[in-house]
């Protein structure tokens, strides 16, 4: 199966759900927590013209404001720590939180030290982790629908303090 | 080449040279602490010799001091002179050559934030690598820092320079982005639409590699130095790999490095048409981007097809590289020419478009003088007029048996480095083509098992420029790795490229120079 197909068959999966919970589209934000960059080449390859998923239903937005689901990459260093603390709780409730990358989901090969934060669900609620470093688009589009799973068991309002 | 510098340096400064070792085309040169500043503005104004790296080690167990070391690369001979100076721990105090050397300044900064020495005089001592929330006293790259301890947040504030007068106002502007980019820091000072000021404040994504490098073994650290900066992976390995073969005193097998070679070039055309997407997309010119992102896509699955990687992950090893190409020879060979093919149909079409070529030319000059005060490097120094290349100038990997170009233009606008990434796609594709026409049969691996105990530099022309390793080694453990990647060079000339220039060409202008927080941060 070309990447095409995979994409197609998934791709069609994920906006069916995506109707069925969102009514038409749902908006991610994605937040850099401190990747190597390797992950956001990941992110934005789900833009170019072979995976195109805002043809899905799925449109990354500028604000975290707009989103229904936060995208986090990188092992969240002790430098980006508040950033992703103000993004989070920026983002309106119910949101949904993605850990993307084998850093985001516990540290990866940054590991936790003096400047690495080791993950993502060590700062806030992570509802789904894509291990990969990087993951490959596919896996992307794969973790994005599991998640999306997960939205009906979540309307309560969250918070959490820096 | 080297013995004819150091004589003359010799001739020059004899009696502060206390030390002289050469090996392989390194010469380090320990001089008195308080001859560094003479003996760098000698090096880089007189002799015109420029400056590519300062670093620290702290040899304090054996030596009893701190060491910083300055970096000189001698293109026309391939060879680099290290000038040393100690440094003690009880006044880790020394002389700045920023006033002199406008690129040391965040060298010397980041080695004050890492091992507490005070670069004396320089003239913006404030923190670099660190916020202001990291306590006093506390040095994360010192041999009695433990990588896991985690320093309290204090208060503090980081103070920013002012600009001010009528209608002058600041946009301040990340660490998070509207687009899907890394995070960083900036801050306009605007008048209208005019930037008259432009501060960076990054370090966002300082993740703790240098000292990680000294807390793993040797294989592992391949895979730390692959995610430095991720899209620049093979670069970094290799670098990082080649300093470690050098220590070994081994070459590697041919086939080895002419798989590199492919491997390096297939990196650079995937930035480079990945760039040019950006800046269409930048110029709002959705059509020229989706092209060139589907081109890019092509490689990066050629990439996985050929390595398992889109990346080119977990391809090279010290000693050569893990995985053979030389049965997907022509499938590589037939997607190129496909890909030159279409490459160069669209880079004449953008450069058609009059109202893309207008907002790229005389966008975000970078004078050749600026480009070189401050060291900027790769496909941003060449746009600028600077003739250099690691491929050529510092041969490494199978370089010196292909032929290729080294484009340069010199307007320093984005219209020039467009046309410099352009041209040197098609200069990689044909290095590519050579190394895989040429392949030569045989191993593609050797086995290092023991490394004797020493220090060498490892470097590569990465497609943002050159990436520099200086690594040193005891008892199969790495004591000290000093990267070096290109960004921490150009971050700076962004400052100067978008002066005079209005906010909204910020983003392409951002994108022309393709900067990478995480090599800078690291
Ligand atoms: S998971 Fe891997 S690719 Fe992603 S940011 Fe971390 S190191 Fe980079």
């Amino acid at each position: 199966m070309t990447v095409e197909d995979e994409v197609e068959i998934m791709g069609q999966r994920l906006n069916d759900k995506i109707k069925k919970i969102f009514g038409r589209s749902l908006h991610i934000r994605e937040v850099d927590a401190g990747s190597c960059n390797a992950c956001e080449v990941e992110v934005n390859a789900l833009s170019n013209p072979i995976y195109d998923i805002e043809r899905f239903g799925i449109y990354i937005v500028a604000s975290p404001r707009h989103a229904d689901m936060l995208l986090v990459t990188g092992p969240v260093t002790r430098n980006m720590e508040l950033a992703l603390f103000k993004t989070y709780n920026a983002t309106p409730s119910p949101k949904l939180v993605v850990a993307m990358g084998s850093c985001a989901c516990n540290g990866g090969i940054f590991g936790d030290t003096y400047a690495s934060g080791g993950g993502v669900d060590k700062y806030i609620p992570v509802d789904v982790y894509i291990p990969g470093c990087p993951p490959r688009p596919q896996a992307v589009i794969f973790g994005i629908m599991v998640a999306l799973d997960k939205l009906p068991q979540k309307m309560k309002k969250t918070e959490v303090k820096p | 080449m080297n013995r004819e510098f150091t004589e003359a340096l010799k001739k020059e400064f004899g009696n502060t040279i206390l030390d002289e070792i050469t090996s392989r085309n390194e010469t380090y040169l320990t001089v008195k602490k308080e001859a560094n500043v003479k003996m760098c503005d000698h090096i880089y104004h007189h002799l015109d010799i420029p400056l590519v790296s300062i670093f620290a080690t702290d040899e304090r167990k054996k030596e009893g001091c701190f060491k910083v070391h300055y970096v000189f690369s001698i293109d026309k001979g391939d060879a680099f002179i290290i000038i040393k100076i100690n440094v003690d721990e009880k006044s880790p105090k020394y002389n700045s050559i920023t006033h002199k050397i406008a690129a040391a300044n965040w060298y010397e900064r980041e080695i004050q934030d890492m091992f507490g020495l005070v670069p004396a005089g320089h003239p913006d001592p404030r923190r670099l690598v660190h916020f202001e929330d990291w306590p006093d006293g506390v040095y994360p790259l010192r041999k009695d820092f433990d990588i896991n301890t985690k320093p309290s947040r204090v208060e503090g504030e980081y103070v920013y320079r002012r600009v001010e007068g009528e209608g002058v106002y600041e946009i301040p502007v990340g660490p998070v982005h509207a687009g899907v980019i890394e995070p960083g820091h900036f801050r306009f000072s605007v008048a209208g639409e005019p930037i008259i000021n432009l501060e960076i404040r990054h370090f966002y994504t300082h993740k703790g590699v240098e000292k990680l490098f000294e807390n793993i073994s040797l294989d592992k650290a391949v895979f730390l130095a692959e995610r430095i900066s991720g899209d620049n992976s093979a670069a970094h390995a290799v670098a990082f790999c080649q300093a470690v073969e050098r220590i070994a005193g081994v070459d590697i097998p041919a086939r080895a490095k002419y798989i590199r070679v492919v491997l390096l070039e297939l990196e650079r055309v995937y930035n480079h048409l990945g760039d040019i997407a950006g800046i269409a997309t930048d110029v709002a010119f959705a059509m020229g981007a989706a092209h060139a992102n589907r081109l890019k896509e092509e490689i990066l699955q050629l990439n996985e097809k050929v390595t398992g990687s889109r990346l080119l992950r977990g391809m090279n090893a010290i000693g050569g590289v893990r995985r053979d190409i030389g049965d997907k020879k022509d499938e590589i060979l037939l997607k190129l020419s496909e890909i030159q093919h279409d490459f160069r149909e669209l880079i004449e079409y953008l450069m058609s478009i009059p109202s893309l070529v207008d907002r790229i030319e005389t966008t975000g000059r970078i004078y050749n003088d600026i480009a070189k005060g401050l060291h900027v490097v790769g496909p941003i120094a060449r746009a600028s007029g600077i003739d250099r290349d690691m491929r050529r100038d510092h041969p490494y990997a199978a370089y010196s048996e292909f032929n290729f170009k080294v484009p340069v233009q010199k307007a320093g606008d984005v219209n020039a480095r467009t046309l410099v990434r352009a041209d040197e796609v098609c200069e990689s594709i044909g290095l590519i083509e050579q190394a895989l026409w040429s392949l030569p049969e045989g191993e593609i691996k050797i086995d290092i098992s023991e490394i004797p105990d020493g220090y060498a530099l490892g470097y590569t022309e990465a497609p943002r420029g050159e990436t520099l390793y200086w690594v040193m080694i005891k008892n199969n453990m790495i004591v000290r790795c000093k990267v070096r990647d290109p960004s921490f060079c150009n971050w700076l000339a962004i400052e100067y490229a978008v002066l005079d220039n209005i906010v909204p060409d910020f983003p392409i202008i951002n994108k022309s120079l393709s900067l990478s927080y995480s090599g800078n941060d690291m």
